[in-house]
């Protein structure tokens, strides 16, 4: 089983609700977030190209987090989710610095916090709580490994990319382009 | 032109919009694992070249120095922890993967054989000490009859140590100022100029004085050939690599690093060394001091650059 979200950049508005649905379903402190929206505009006038992006931890298959925390703190769960287990966070930040999408951040109680994929949902058979309450219905969550899941059947069908692959990290959340 | 502007609207304190999770005790811890990995690595060389009357500020005192450093350095690594309580999670894990792992486990080695090391010393240190207990007496005998094999251990852990310093970093490829294989040799090399120009500054004796300063000239001859590989090595890399030797090349680190490091922190100090090499009335503490600031600042740039330089997508 291998957990990853699919995100459709032809959808996404930018309205920000997956952001603050995540921090009201995971209790985030104010002035933090583990999910965040980018707006890149590229190409060269009047060509342009605008491109929003709803992102946070790409739960890498290959994630340099896991193999520079000291504890295990930070370790892989169930069908891939990267994973901090607050009691074992020491707080060395080794992690943050290893992630090259800046996903993760420190909490104000000290140990290093990031997305969950909302496994405490998932665990119920849920979505996430970013994926349910987008209003474009831009986001699709399921598992990879399952050729007749719709998020499999969506990425073979679509043009997709995932972020800064050549960082070698083998990022699990895909951008529909 | 085809450019490319990004809007995030995430703002998580210490992430954005520069990377600040390491401020200056890591720096620090950093300096001072690689000044007491020199240290460590002279005293034992010296020793198992039965040179340790002949160097004894090296072989037989400086060591004394050296758990007093480790403790420093552990300390500044501990201050830096944002969940402290959990610190012992340290030591219920070996993680090879992690260099924070096995860098911990390394000091947790050092530290003791490192005061072991001292001990071993103290009676030619201190001949007229009384040591009171006869049992103290007996085991500072037993020590002394293994200083030679724990001689070689200590070698080993020093170059361990003081490469671990560099690689701490360099294993953190989503840094691109930080991923290069240089910084291990390169930190290596620079703890042990600091612990070569601490012996030079603080030995009595003219023989060792001059030595010392002789070593410290390789040594920074070496620093400056990798510093010159590091940049060529980032330049001849990917886009990111590239943006990331920038900075010191017309960017914001231009200045401290190129005046303080290598100006002040190795060109200056060698000239003067050179100078002093031929008895041209330079004091020994003036070049010593600055390859000692030198490399403490070394540090710091390259903690702070690392955090600075980053993937753009
Ligand atoms: S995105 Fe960052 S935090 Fe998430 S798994 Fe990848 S490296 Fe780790
Ligand atoms: S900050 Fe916590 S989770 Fe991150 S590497 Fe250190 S111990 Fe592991």
């Amino acid at each position: 089983m291998r957990y990853a979200m699919a995100i459709d950049t032809k959808r996404c508005v930018g309205c920000s609700d997956c952001v603050v649905a995540c921090q009201t379903e995971n209790n985030i402190p104010i002035g933090y977030c583990r999910d965040w929206i980018v707006e890149s505009m590229s190409g060269t006038y009047p060509e342009l190209q605008l491109e929003i992006r709803s992102e946070r931890c790409n739960h890498c298959s290959d994630a340099p987090c896991v193999r520079a925390c000291p504890t295990q703190a930070s370790h892989v769960g169930k069908g891939g989710i990267v994973l901090v287990e607050e009691t074992e966070c020491i707080g060395c930040k080794a992690c943050i610095a290893s992630c090259p999408y800046d996903a993760r951040f420190v909490h104000p109680e000290g140990y290093v916090d990031k997305c969950t994929f909302c496994i405490h949902r998932v665990e119920k058979g849920q979505n996430p709580a970013c994926v349910d309450v987008c209003p474009t219905h831009a986001m699709i969550f399921g598992d990879m490994d399952d050729p007749n899941s719709d998020i499999a059947k969506l990425v073979a069908r679509r043009k997709w990319k995932t972020l800064i692959p050549e960082a070698g990290t083998k990022p699990n959340i895909y951008y529909l382009l | 032109m085809v450019e490319e502007i990004i809007t995030s609207g995430r703002m998580t304190p210490e992430v954005d919009p520069i990377l600040h999770i390491w401020g200056w005790e890591i720096p620090l811890y950093l300096f001072l694992g690689g000044f007491a990995a020199g240290i460590l690595f002279f005293s034992a060389l010296f020793t198992l070249q039965n040179k340790e009357d002949r160097y004894s500020m090296a072989v037989k005192v400086l060591p004394l120095a050296v758990p007093v450093l480790l403790a420093l350095g552990l300390g500044a690594l501990f201050l830096d922890l944002s969940h402290k309580r959990y610190f012992w999670q340290l030591y219920t894990n070996i993680r090879w993967e992690s260099p924070m792992s096995w860098g911990a486990w390394t000091l947790l080695l050092v530290t003791p054989l490192s005061i072991v090391w001292a001990a071993s010393w103290i009676e030619d240190l201190f001949p007229k000490l009384d040591l009171r207990y006869d049992w103290l007496k007996q085991a500072i005998h037993m020590i002394r009859d293994y200083q030679k094999p724990m001689a070689w251990a200590l070698i080993v852990l020093a170059v361990i140590l003081g490469m671990y310093t560099g690689i701490l970093l360099s294993a953190f490829n989503a840094r691109p100022f930080w991923n290069s294989a240089i910084m291990g040799p390169l930190f290596l090399t620079s703890g042990l100029s600091t612990a070569a120009a601490a012996i030079a500054l603080l030995a009595r004796d003219h023989a060792e004085r001059s030595m010392f300063t002789k070593i410290d000239l390789v040594l920074i001859a070496v620093e400056l050939f990798f510093i010159i590989h590091l940049f060529m090595g980032f330049l001849a890399s990917t886009q990111v690599h590239i943006q990331a030797a920038e900075m010191f090349l017309g960017g914001e680190f231009t200045v401290p690093f190129w005046v303080w490091v290598v100006g002040i922190g190795l060109a200056v100090p060698a000239l003067l060394e050179i100078l002093e090499l031929r008895k041209r009335g330079v004091p020994t503490f003036v070049p010593a001091l600055m390859v000692i600031g030198g490399s403490l600042m070394l540090r710091f740039i390259v903690v702070e650059a690392g955090q600075a330089s980053r993937w753009l997508y």
